[in-house]
């Protein structure tokens, strides 16, 4: 079998063997453009290495776990985590490795080359899809090549072709992936060209950095912008860029250095070479037929085109199609390091500030109509924080995912998740906030007498009424927007009460492996990046963290919204909703769901007829926290239904959301709807070594409080009825 | 697509019945469990479902190790699958396992049950007409369907 073919001899009959990119190249290199030399590793051989290692299986099984139809984008990365931790577990069989080396050999010989994706169907131009799926610069050596492209081939199946599965027809049986092994140009200059400006369909548009073009798609760097009249290749605008830095080769690949200040004076491109790049974007449409998306690089004075694509039509005309956003999410180091700055050193100070500014606030003392004005002046400041939250907090939130990506290409390690287990720390907002109701449990399981003055309602001594209101004032209460009169006292009380019964409960178990694993990561980078991995692992930390936090902080916000909203409803007699109340928790990422099954849980409500009864006796969810327990069910519907959790209850819940994880100290195990390693609930239930299964469909109809349930955190199984597991022995 | 509701782990009592009732409809063989005095024993039968769900029927010759076992103790599981010795079947086969009580059918009551069995299995006409051979009638109690791979789901049936 004859795995590999140079791009030169490349025809029609092999395209769907070749891929997309493959075969562009091919076409242009055979039309006499500039083409880096380089060979394609067809289709059969990616055929070949998962039917006989039977990875095709574990594919399969890894993708039909769990509906993908519902599945969020968090789900999606976990699935895609561990299908490319497949791959990377599973070597190439001898005959495959042995056939590939020998006809590579030749064009690898030592050189640095570029191990890039061609997937088929990826490139026509019903379905063009940049960046879905992975390519390498700056390879050397077979083994590394061999590496890359099982490295490539994996991203058949990244989280990214996930969401956009239908539009590519992902098959498990069917789809493959095809590899082109190039020659790397390292251009001084590089960008792309539009042969079509999406938004004016008169114009070109052409965009360049210094260095490589890397920077450039992933958004690490603003390129320098030229607009054109795309019939006459007339310059209409030319928007320069603040240029600091260029992505460069390094001995580990690619990576971002400061440019040198003479070229941060200059443009990238003459007018000259602009007008070279114009000629070569409309010569590839007269050949392709169609307008193109063209990657260029200048070597010296040689203009080398990198790729030709029509014009991506990924981003959806459709507003209420949220996978563009998604796509978004995925940033940078640099340009996270840049959000980070901006996060914690203006958003998270002015959140707190505004929090607090708005906590002082005396409204007993405002007239109504003053009242009012106030309620508007917090919905305002709520959607501006809500905003911002889903701008800047929610992006963030990719440091850990990218610290999982590299700990995972460096260790190698048999759990994807292992690296969460490094992030783990008790340094989060909610569990400071936790550690203070944990201090008032202690006074009240200490002092008999307190305990029965806080039961029979009264305000209890002084010492307790100034950590009471300490709490509150730090805090806002509990349940901002869910304190339910009918249940009369305060929540807190009432929470710290049933926390007294039990004994104290602290995050223990969890990270304890941390320091090792830690260790063992920084250990597999050597002097030149060491600095870079500890970096990564810096913002990684701060990502985990700030994704708890970012949410208390908003909820303080929210509070306050709502303690105005209140007061004004109390003011007026009426419970009824204000009219410009809460922004709703537009929750985006729940149009990701199929609306179909959102239908479908509203319709199992029947569950009894004339001759059947039927229960759900086990369902497979995620897991995201090892262990296994058994307990009475406590489902949460509305906020107000925390404050019931009694000690050893199992939550089910739809989301937690860290306003909720006050409860956690009382959970003797987590069940939630939503799915992923990084949810909420999946991180404080690993702070607190609770067992956790996430991704349960329909988890809130399906179980009923009172209902007894067991957690396997291990397989991610929630079992509903009397359990017959047995305690895990430690043999 | 159609699959996709088949499997939702919250999906209606009718859907489940549907489903079980598809799966006995298409399986010809069942593999019985009876409990005799030297333990358990597993064995295949072919068997028919009566339209409701509610009786499963399986015939055996009377010399046998499971009709001496149904004799001494008549609970019994019979366990209905769909699976093709595929990798696929991880994910893909639905195996239903009934619960009941089985007993011999009488020579008197025999002739509908005769008609179903021999509708779904026209070959075994001469083994069931066999003076050697009994018709067993499993009053079904509780169906447990399980589908990919682990999710696990009830349906009893109401005395």
């Amino acid at each position: 079998m004859n795995y590999v073919l140079p791009l030169a001899e490349i025809g029609s009959e092999t395209h769907a063997r070749v891929g997309g990119k493959a075969w562009a190249l091919a076409r242009m290199l055979q039309h006499g453009s500039t083409v880096p030399d380089g060979v394609c590793i067809l289709t059969d051989a990616y055929h070949e290495y998962v039917r006989r290692t039977g990875l095709q299986t574990g594919i399969l099984m890894a993708l039909n776990r769990k509906n993908l139809e519902g599945a969020r984008w968090e789900e999606l990365w976990d699935t895609a985590l561990h299908i490319r931790a497949l791959f990377r577990k599973t070597p190439l069989p001898t005959e495959l490795r042995r056939a590939l080396a020998a006809v590579l050999a030749p064009y690898i010989d030592g050189k640095p080359v570029a191990v890039r994706s061609s997937s088929p169907g990826e490139d026509d131009a019903q379905s063009s899809f940049a960046g879905l799926h992975a390519s390498y610069l700056n390879v050397i050596g077979m083994e590394a090549v061999l590496d890359r492209t099982r490295a490539v081939w994996a991203s058949l199946w990244s989280d990214a072709a996930l969401l956009y599965r239908r539009e590519l027809k992902l098959d498990v049986a069917k789809s493959a992936m095809a590899v082109v092994i190039q020659e790397l140009q390292a251009g001084e200059k590089s960008g792309v060209a539009f042969g079509m400006n999406p938004n004016d369909p008169s114009q070109c548009i052409i965009e360049a950095v210094h260095g490589l073009n890397q920077g450039l798609e992933d958004g690490t760097l603003d390129p320098d912008r030229w607009i054109l009249e795309r019939d006459s290749g007339r310059q209409l605008s030319h928007t320069a860029a603040t240029r600091s830095h260029a992505v460069a080769l390094n001995a580990q690949g690619v990576g971002v250095e400061p440019l040198p200040p003479a070229l941060r004076k200059k443009a990238p491109l003459t007018n000259g070479e602009v007008c070279a790049v114009y000629d070569s974007v409309r010569e590839m449409e007269r050949l392709f037929g169609s307008p193109q998306d063209m990657e260029w690089t200048w070597c010296g004075h040689r203009l080398d085109l990198l790729q030709s694509r029509p014009i991506t039509t990924l981003a959806s005309k459709d507003p209420k199609d949220p996978r563009g956003w998604y796509l978004s999410l995925r940033r940078s180091f640099a340009n996270l390091k840049h959000l980070r700055e901006q996060i914690e050193t203006i958003h998270i100070p002015a959140l707190i500030e505004e929090a607090q500014e708005l906590a002082q606030r005396d409204l007993s003392t405002l007239r109504d109509t003053a009242l009012e004005a106030e309620c508007r002046r917090r919905a305002e400041i709520y959607s501006k924080w809500h905003r911002i939250y889903w701008d800047d907090f929610i992006p963030f939130a990719h440091g850990m995912r990218l610290f999982g990506v590299a700990y995972n290409e460096a260790l190698q390690p048999s759990d994807p998740f292992e690296f969460m287990e490094v992030l783990v720390q008790g340094d989060l907002e909610s569990l400071a906030r936790n550690r203070l109701l944990d201090q008032m449990a202690a006074r009240v399981r200490s002092d008999a007498a307190l305990a029965t003055q806080l039961s029979a309602g009264e305000s209890g001594n002084p010492e307790f009424q100034t950590s009471l209101k300490r709490f509150h004032e730090k805090y806002g209460g509990l349940l901002s927007g869910g304190s339910d009169p009918a249940k009369g006292s305060d929540p807190v009380v009432r929470l710290v009460l049933e926390m007294a019964k039990g004994p104290p409960r602290t995050p223990a178990r969890a990270g304890q492996n941390k320091q090792v694993l830690e260790a063992r990561f920084l250990a597999e980078y050597g002097n030149g990046k060491r600095l870079e991995a500890e970096e990564l692992l810096d913002l990684a930390r701060a990502s985990y963290r700030l994704r708890d936090d970012d949410n208390i902080y908003l909820g303080r916000v929210k509070a306050e919204l709502l303690r105005a909203q209140e007061a004004l409803q109390q003011r007026r007699g009426t419970a009824a909703p204000l009219a410009d109340g809460v922004p709703g928790e537009i929750d985006r990422l729940n149009a990701l769901r199929n609306p179909a099954e959102t239908r479908e849980a509203r319709a199992s409500g029947v569950r009894e007829s004339l001759d059947f009864r039927m229960a759900t006796r086990q369902i497979v969810g995620h897991p995201a926290g090892p262990g296994i327990a058994t307990g009475r069910a406590r489902v949460i519907e509305k906020v107000s239904d925390l404050v019931d959790v009694k000690a050893g209850e199992i939550l089910v819940c739809d989301a937690v959301d860290p306003n909720m994880t006050f409860v956690i100290p009382l959970a003797a195990g987590i069940v939630e709807r939503r799915g992923g390693m990084l949810i909420h609930g999946a991180i404080i239930a690993r702070e607190y070594g609770l067992p956790c299964v996430t991704g349960v469909a329909d988890a809130t109809n399906i179980v009923r409080t009172g209902d007894r349930v067991t957690v396997d955190g291990y397989l991610g199984i929630v079992i509903i009825g009397e359990a017959t597991l047995r305690p895990i022995s430690a043999g | 697509m159609k699959r996709k509701r088949a499997e939702s782990p919250a999906e209606g009592l009718s859907e489940l019945q549907r489903r079980i009732g598809a799966l006995l409809k298409t399986q010809k063989l069942a593999v019985l469990s009876s409990q005799g005095p030297d333990g358990p024993y597993g064995s295949l039968v072919a068997f028919a479902e009566t339209p409701d769900l509610k009786q499963l029927l399986f015939a055996t010759t009377r010399s046998t190790r499971k009709y001496n076992n149904l004799c001494g103790n008549p609970r019994v599981a019979l366990l209905i699958d769909n699976r093709s010795n595929r990798e696929s079947d991880f994910y893909r086969a639905m195996a239903v396992t009934a619960i009941g009580e089985a007993r011999e059918v009488a020579a008197q009551e025999r002739e509908t049950p005769v008609s179903l069995y021999l509708t779904k299995h026209p070959r075994l006409t001469d083994f069931l007409s066999s003076p050697s051979c009994a018709l067993f009638c499993v009053g079904v109690e509780t169906y447990l369907s399980v589908s990919r791979f682990q999710n696990v789901q009830e349906l009893q049936i109401k005395a």
